[in-house]
């Protein structure tokens, strides 16, 4: 109890205190996940739909591709990530090692199967409910995708979520190719792996947190900001 | 509602966009360096003494030594800022890097639990300690992450003869992890471990551990730092990188290394020998 107090303690004195330093790593955090969940659901969205409306063959196994990445290891994505950025990988001559640009495309990696196999399963659920009247009408694919989506925009905000959850809340990637670098690299969780090896538990779990407060706000914020539009426009 | 989604969607790249610094990059640098050097503290102190001096940013990634000179040998760092004597000077017989020259050193430091089953308190000598931990089977909290303290561990087990790895079953503790974790293990066992004295000092999970042996000159830790060889990665920033080794190694560089203090404690002991051009 004694450590959570002095967390909670630590934590506080934290927020209070206004610190630069914390300022850029929660702004760092956030800009590198936000990004990536971005790019994720750009992505993953209209996959998910294509999965859930597009019958073709192998669709089965697609499908279950998409669902078990859900679990890829983010340390085993990391590695993956850092051979390939590495100066003696393929990818070398970017130079993007060890750069913030590296972290949003681990994380990008990871988040893009979650939003896809949530997205895959609402638009299913609608297309069981509308097929027939898209099919009636003689509606292209691609406009029947972005109408669906449309339509469950609400159940998809779930999917983004959950993929916001997932790319805030990691860090063995972005730990690999980001390289936990002071000021450049270091993000909430990054700097929680560090805290705890420094064997300063207190502003580890203090960092711990304000991470899990300001996952609760984007929650939160989507959440609100979702009853409101449903109000305007049900 | 479709204008509300777009605001919402450009409100979001947005706020991603603000929340990475938009100012101009100063020059800088990529360091491999140790955990010792980044958890002691040391780094926070020196380097922006650096900074301030050329205008170079350090932007150090801090592992094990045997991992440090792993991001070397790829070619993904400037310099190499490690403590593996023999490892460094493979890694240059490769080819990998260049220029070694030698900053300074610490001291590791036996670090055991007060109640000290194994009775090896206030000893001096390492391999005669680590031979009464065997003995008595006390918790031994190992590295095991090929870095140089770890390297330095195995050395010590070798001059006493034994094989930890071998007649080390349920007292050995293998952790493959760096020091800050290995001490927090250690902590919470009760157990012995190997540690350099830097991040010892600045380690604050310290439970009922304390420094058991020390003082013997076989425990002396030595720190090197190289260039990433230039002629095989054209990437390597070649005159900073050898401004960063040359400020090091100066009188400038090296009195910032011993004015560094934890509780008036001196961290590390500064030895770069003159340039020989």
């Amino acid at each position: 109890m004694h450590d959570i107090a002095n967390a909670l303690v630590a934590a506080w004195q934290l927020v209070l205190s206004g610190d630069p330093t914390l300022l850029g790593i929660v702004s760092l955090s956030l800009g590198i996940s936000l990004t990536a969940v971005f790019l994720a659901s750009c992505i993953g969205l209209p996959l998910g739909a294509a999965l859930a409306i597009a019958p073709f063959p192998g669709r089965n196994a697609a499908i279950v591709v998409v669902n078990a990445l859900m679990g890829l290891p983010p340390v085993v994505v990391g590695l993956v990530v850092y051979l390939a950025l590495s100066r003696s990988g393929p990818l070398g001559g970017l130079g993007l090692l060890f750069t913030p640009a590296a972290m949003v495309i681990a994380q990008v990696i990871l988040v893009t199967p979650i939003v896809a196999a949530v997205a895959r399963q609402i638009v299913e659920d609608l297309w069981r409910e509308y097929a027939e009247l898209y099919l009636f009408d003689g509606v292209s694919r691609v406009r029947t995708i972005c109408s669906l989506l449309w339509l469950g925009r609400f159940s998809l905000t779930t999917a983004v979520l959950a993929g916001a959850g997932r790319a805030v809340a990691e860090v063995g990637a972005i730990l690999i190719v980001g390289g936990n670098i002071a000021g450049v690299t270091r993000t909430m969780t990054t700097a929680i792996a560090l805290e705890t090896s420094r064997g300063d538990l207190a502003l580890a779990l203090g960092l711990g947190i304000i991470l899990l407060a300001l996952i609760f706000l984007i929650n939160g914020t989507a959440h609100f900001a979702g009853q409101a539009v449903k109000r305007v426009a049900p | 509602m479709i204008p509300l989604l777009r605001a919402a969607a450009i409100g979001w790249l947005l706020l991603s966009a603000a929340a990475f610094p938009a100012v101009a990059e100063p020059p800088f640098i990529t360091v491999a360096s140790t955990t010792s050097t980044e958890e002691s503290g040391l780094f926070g102190y020196l380097l922006p003494a650096f900074t301030k001096e050329t205008g170079i940013d350090v932007r150090v990634v801090a592992v094990g030594t045997g991992q440090a000179l792993k991001i070397g040998e790829r070619g993904d760092c400037d310099v190499v800022f490690v403590h593996d004597r023999p490892a460094e000077l493979a890694f240059l017989e490769h080819g990998f890097g260049i220029d070694r020259r030698e900053v300074m050193y610490n001291d590791f430091v036996l670090i055991g639990p007060a109640s000290d089953p194994a009775h090896v308190d206030r000893g001096t000598d390492i391999v005669a300690a680590l031979r009464k931990i065997a003995d008595a089977k006390a918790p031994f909290v190992a590295r095991g992450d090929d870095s140089g303290t770890s390297k330095a561990e195995l050395r010590f087990w070798k001059e006493a003869g034994l094989d930890p790895r071998t007649i080390g079953a349920g007292w050995y503790r293998d952790t493959g992890s760096g020091m800050g974790p290995t001490l927090n293990t250690a902590a919470a066992m009760d157990g012995y471990t190997l540690s350099d004295r830097g991040t010892w000092l600045n380690f604050k999970n310290r439970q009922n551990l304390k420094i058991v042996v020390q003082g013997d000159r076989r425990l002396f830790n030595q720190y090197g730092v190289m260039l990433v060889n230039p002629a095989r990665y054209p990437s390597v920033k070649q005159d900073l990188g050898y401004k960063f080794i040359n400020w090091l190694t100066s009188p400038a560089g090296q009195k910032t290394i011993a004015d560094y203090k934890i509780n008036g404690e001196q961290l590390f002991f500064p030895d770069a020998k003159p340039a020989t051009g």
